[in-house]
């Protein structure tokens, strides 16, 4: 997963979404674990669009 | 690896996790709270609106420290600007304050160090410890340090992330249709009334959510919006914000001086929020108001009930689900009709299209409501459009 740092706003909102608990925010920093599964749902319902996923546009 | 050992740790200093803190502290537990940020209650991730009524039951005293403006009451505006405004005589349930967030925060963790409870500033839980199947504390990295909190219950008060609860094996994951995705920016110079909250509502305004202006005083107002997160997917809610913002000539001469996001869960709750040594409050427990996305005062009620509970476990020693499931009744015996009844409510409202949005707003401005809340504006709805409520109108 990339994340625009520019964008982000450090909500925890994809973190709370994440079907399978796979972001972890470290107060401004997230990071992405091996759990993910690719489903994009991070991707679309960040309020900001700050998140693209790999290998995608 | 340095341990520390206590019978309650509390995961989270937002408003629930500070209530559960005071509770257990106040029980004569050993409490640690932890926060995984810097201060609490910043950055904002709310538009501050409460009602008044629940401070009482909560035992806490309105302050003007945090209190940062007094409403007078409310208006609903539908897409094609039909207003439905509620004065002074009928001002009721669902405006209030609105607060200062930061201030509200801290005044809580106060109160929770005043009952005895320790804090732990930039510690993050990062898992949850368990020997032999059972729960006995939280894995945690404080200030850069690894360290380990052992502890004889947890209380999940993490917020909207609601990880812990997960880590231990309680499933909190939400439907699509159950989280609203927000952005918000305090506007200053805004020529809005001081003293109403407002709330727009409609598919071209905010989809499946609604659009927020909260005033704060001297021309300050949070000004922020919900969107549904089905109908997200290219940063749908800034889009949506930044054109009403620019359109509304209230804004012309107004800017931006902070910008906040978060998320907000629209389900009626877990399906239970406990577990073996473990309780999950406020926003982690998905208890939050299905309809306003109002969760302060189901935080303070969820983290007293924890608070009142562990108590009570810590005379007989036993921290087991059973002995917790009392907790579970008093949340579900004060909250879980209205949590359900205004989750059908929404459910129904995100489908309807913006002509039935107007004659809605239209409908209740013309009916005598004494006091705004979502209860009495579904009884006219019910009366009028009675397939809007159509499978739950036994709980209307
Ligand atoms: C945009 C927006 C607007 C809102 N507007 C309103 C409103 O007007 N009125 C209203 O009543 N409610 C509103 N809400 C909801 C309200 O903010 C929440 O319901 C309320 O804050 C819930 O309190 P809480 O204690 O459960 O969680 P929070 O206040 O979210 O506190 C959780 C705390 O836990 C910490 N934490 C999380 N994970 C960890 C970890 N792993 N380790 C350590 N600490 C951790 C977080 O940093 C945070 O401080 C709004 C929410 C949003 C997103
Ligand atoms: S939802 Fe978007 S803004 Fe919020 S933390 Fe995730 S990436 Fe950042
Ligand atoms: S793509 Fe899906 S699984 Fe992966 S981090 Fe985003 S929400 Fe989680």
């Amino acid at each position: 997963m990339i994340v625009n740092l520019d964008k982000c706003l450090h909500c925890g909102g994809c973190v709370g979404s994440c079907p399978t608990n796979a972001i972890f925010l470290n107060d401004f920093v997230l990071e992405f674990s091996s759990k993910c599964n690719r489903c994009g749902r991070c991707v679309k319902i960040c309020p900001v669009h700050a998140l693209t996923m790999e290998g995608k546009q | 690896m340095k341990t520390y050992n206590c019978d309650v740790v509390v995961v989270g200093a937002g408003p629930g996790g500070s209530m559960a803190a005071k509770f257990c502290a106040k029980g004569g537990l050993n409490t640690i709270m932890i926060e995984k940020k810097a201060e609490i209650g910043a950055p904002l991730r709310c538009a501050e609106g409460v009602s008044k009524k629940w401070l009482e039951e909560v035992g806490i005293e309105p302050d003007p420290t945090w209190i940062c403006a007094d409403m007078v009451g409310a208006v609903i505006r539908s897409p094609s600007g039909y207003e439905f405004k509620l004065d002074e005589s009928h001002a009721g349930s669902e405006v209030g304050y609105v607060l200062e967030r930061h201030l509200f925060d801290k005044a809580l963790a106060r109160d929770a160090v005043a009952a005895g409870a320790k804090i732990m500033m930039r510690t993050s839980c990062t898992d949850v410890i368990k020997e032999g199947g059972k729960l006995v504390g939280v894995k945690c990295r404080s200030m850069g340090e690894e360290i380990v909190i052992r502890a004889k219950a947890i209380v999940a008060a993490d917020g909207y992330e609601s990880q812990v609860g997960r880590w231990a094996g309680i499933e909190t994951k939400l439907e699509m249709n159950d989280i609203d995705s927000c952005i918000q920016y305090r506007m200053v110079n805004a020529d809005i009334d001081p003293e109403y909250c407002e709330f727009n509502i409609g598919a071209k305004i905010a989809p499946g959510g609604y659009l927020w202006i909260f005033p704060k005083g001297n021309g300050v107002a949070n000004v922020g919006i919900g969107v549904m997160a089905k109908f997200c997917k290219d940063s749908e809610p800034k889009k949506y914000l930044d054109k009403f913002i620019e359109t509304d000539p209230r804004f012309k001469n107004s800017q931006a001086v902070e910008v906040a996001a978060g998320m907000v869960s629209t389900c009626p709750g877990l399906d239970c929020a406990v577990d073996d040594n473990i309780i999950l409050v406020g926003d982690a427990a998905r208890i939050i108001d299905p309809i306003t996305g109002g969760g302060i005062c189901h935080a303070c009620r969820t983290g007293m009930y924890a608070g009142l509970v562990l108590t009570e476990c810590a005379k007989k020693g036993d921290f087991s689900k059973e002995a917790l499931m009392p907790y579970e009744k008093m949340w579900r015996d004060r909250m879980e009709d209205k949590l359900y009844r205004n989750w059908m409510a929404k459910e129904r409202l995100a489908e309807l299209d913006d002509e039935t949005i107007d004659e809605l707003v239209k409908l209740i401005s013309g009916s005598d409501i004494k006091e705004v809340n979502v209860y009495n504006l579904l009884k006219v709805v019910k009366e009028k459009f009675p397939k809007v409520v159509e499978g739950f109108e036994d709980l209307i």
